[in-house]
């Protein structure tokens, strides 16, 4: 296995994981985190593409490497305002899951007259 | 194209930029301004940009041909071209009329500006502004990355307004959306970053011409769309929707159900119509519209049997977007795709001229009647019959009936469906059709019952109000008549090969 296969095959891992997590996990902390394995799994397919034109000669893709800082800016600001909305929750009703109110199933607050 | 500005040659594509700017300069200065201005910084920015998009609709029908511009005078595959085709001008009018409509509205809600309203009201106009802004970038984008910008600032925008008002439910509703819809930019931004692994390249032009069948665009196409689909909420991820939708202000529900979820899905027809036409087929676009017809079959059951007229109205856009999606088959057949383009640009335009209409005679509703409560809304004809005017008209045009643009959406589709022999859409069409007028009489019949005899309305409802909703809702009832219009449109910008075809 070449270098390129392993950050392939970790990068799809790092995904994986992360969508599990982000499924599973009923606790909004728990999905964010999650948010950030996806997300650290996508940078560095990003990188790994950076990294083919080395070949040519260059240190690195300067455009890839471009899309990467500002997908990285991006999901840093994107943690930062579900984080506030967590604790913004938090401070209204004192509870910090999704599912406090319906044990999990998200489907279940979509029956009438749940939530208006 | 040049023209001549003060002594200075300038492209006419700048505007493209303009029409992105001029909103976000709007929230700048708002920002900086604070509270007292910020209404004002609002409607000064809603005119200028008017005015831009008005400009570049003018440029683009009267020429027949699309307007693009290069930054900063770089071309792709280097540079960041941007281009507003026929699809991407009438979608750039609709929001925005939209817009402003929300925004007269708003004047009412969030224009007095007393002491604790003032900082919601803040944040309502710059977010509005966002919107705005993010969507036109939306429309205006040529390539795969500043459309992840530009839905990604859409989100930003959209999140904050489902929890204006800061209460627990929706503060969860809120984080519930952002949730979904962060792991939806990620899967678009995998795809995005395969695609450029595979290709070199980000500009849609350029990718249509280079892609094909490579396992790679495979995962990258199965990425973007799922991520899309969830964005847009179409069935089955369509469960964060109803709650975000239903439990935000007025006006911020009417953009948020007319406006934010087409940014999503116009992306997927950019992706779909232009840069994977040749690959996509067969199965995974009847697929795709078949997602659409449980989400018209289950999102209209389920409103119809929702207590709340908010909750029916947020339920009504679950089964509207699933129309959205039918675009899909009828524009992929080898045929002609022109019918179910323009059917399908008809539908997301009639459908957020009559949702926002909508939410914003629920608003009315709600103000009049102190609740929304769908066993207790008589006497709402009486107090505000504008408003029931408005919601009956908008909701003709969500269930077809001529001339509204839902009649003209459906018939182009229904067409469309029949020259492809793909006669199963018609029955689902008919059948969606049927299912919209059940809800839309029930709140219309409620409404027009007599008020018990000593109640009185809980609140006047500013004129502007009122106004506002029906202004849209007749938009959405005589928007049919465009087929009268001596330009196809959509068809703007198009490339021959897909539009002459079996014609």
């Amino acid at each position: 296995m070449n270098a390129t296969q392993f950050f392939g095959l970790t990068a799809a891992a790092l995904v994986g994981l992360g969508l599990y997590g982000l499924i599973v996990n009923p606790q909004p902390l728990r999905k964010v985190l999650a948010f950030n394995l996806i997300g650290n799994g996508v940078f560095l397919t990003c990188a790994v593409i950076a990294r083919r034109a080395t070949g040519a000669g260059m240190p690195g893709d300067p455009v890839a490497h471009a899309l990467l800082i500002t997908a990285i800016v991006v999901s840093f600001a994107a943690s930062s305002l579900a984080v506030w909305l967590m604790l913004r929750g938090l401070d209204e009703s004192g509870a910090s899951s999704l599912a406090d109110d319906d044990s999990g199933d998200v489907s279940r607050n979509a029956e009438p007259g749940r939530c208006a | 194209m040049r023209v001549n500005l003060l002594g200075h040659a300038v492209d006419q594509g700048v505007l493209l930029v303009l029409a992105v700017f001029v909103p976000f300069a709007g929230v700048m200065a708002g920002l900086a301004a604070g509270g007292a201005h910020a209404r004002r910084i609002a409607w000064l920015t809603l005119f200028c940009g008017g005015c831009v998009v008005v400009a570049i609709a003018w440029i683009v029908t009267s020429s027949e041909t699309p307007l693009g511009y290069s930054v900063g005078g770089w071309s792709p595959p280097l540079g960041v071209a941007l281009r507003a085709d026929g699809l991407s001008v009438c979608m750039m009018l609709m929001v925005a009329v939209v817009t402003v409509a929300v925004g007269v509205y708003a004047s009412g809600d969030f224009g007095q500006g007393g002491k604790g309203e003032s900082r919601s009201g803040l944040v309502f106009w710059l977010l509005l502004l966002a919107v705005w802004g993010s969507l036109n970038l939306v429309f205006v984008s040529r390539d795969i990355f500043t459309l992840y910008v530009a839905l990604e600032l859409l989100t930003f925008a959209g999140v904050p307004l489902v929890a204006l008002d800061g209460r627990a439910e929706t503060l969860q509703a809120a984080l519930r959306y952002l949730l979904f819809a962060l792991a939806g930019s990620m899967l678009y931004l995998l795809g995005v970053f395969l695609l450029y692994g595979a290709y070199e390249t980000l500009d849609i032009v350029l990718l249509s011409a280079r892609i094909d069948g490579q396992p790679e665009t495979w995962a990258a196409i199965a990425l973007m769309t799922s991520g899309m689909l969830a964005k847009t909420a179409l069935f089955p991820l369509h469960l964060w929707l109803p709650p975000a939708h239903a439990g935000a202000p007025a006006p911020a529900s009417a953009l948020l159900s007319a406006l934010v979820v087409k940014g999503s899905w116009f992306i997927l027809v950019r992706l779909w119509i232009d840069a994977f036409l040749g690959v996509v087929s067969g199965p995974f676009v009847q697929l795709l519209a078949a997602m659409g017809a449980m989400a018209i079959v289950v999102g209209n059951l389920v409103a119809i049997r929702q207590q709340r007229l908010k909750l029916l109205i947020a339920y009504s856009t679950v089964a509207q977007i699933g129309y959205l999606f039918l675009l899909f088959p009828l524009a992929m057949s080898p045929q002609d795709s022109r019918q179910a383009i323009a059917g399908g640009l008809m539908q997301a335009i009639s459908h957020a001229t009559a949702k926002a209409a909508m939410f914003l005679s629920a608003g009315v509703l709600y103000g009049v009647l102190g609740h929304d409560r769908m066993a207790d809304l008589r006497g709402a004809g009486q107090a505000s019959p504008i408003t029931i005017l408005a919601f009956a008209l908008a909701g003709a045009s969500l269930i077809g009936l001529p001339p509204s643009g839902g009649f003209l959406a459906k018939w182009l589709l229904v067409s469309a469906a029949l020259d492809t022999g793909q006669w199963w859409w018609v029955l689902l069409l008919l059948t969606g059709g049927l299912l919209t007028g059940i809800y839309v009489f029930m709140v219309v019949v409620r409404a027009m019952a007599p008020a018990a005899p000593d109640w009185t309305p809980q609140r006047r409802v500013p004129r502007c109000q009122q106004y506002a909703a029906l202004g849209l809702a007749m938009c959405s009832f005589l928007l049919g008549l465009s087929a009268l219009l001596p330009v196809d449109v959509a068809q703007i910008g198009r490339a021959p090969v897909h539009a002459i075809g079996g014609s």
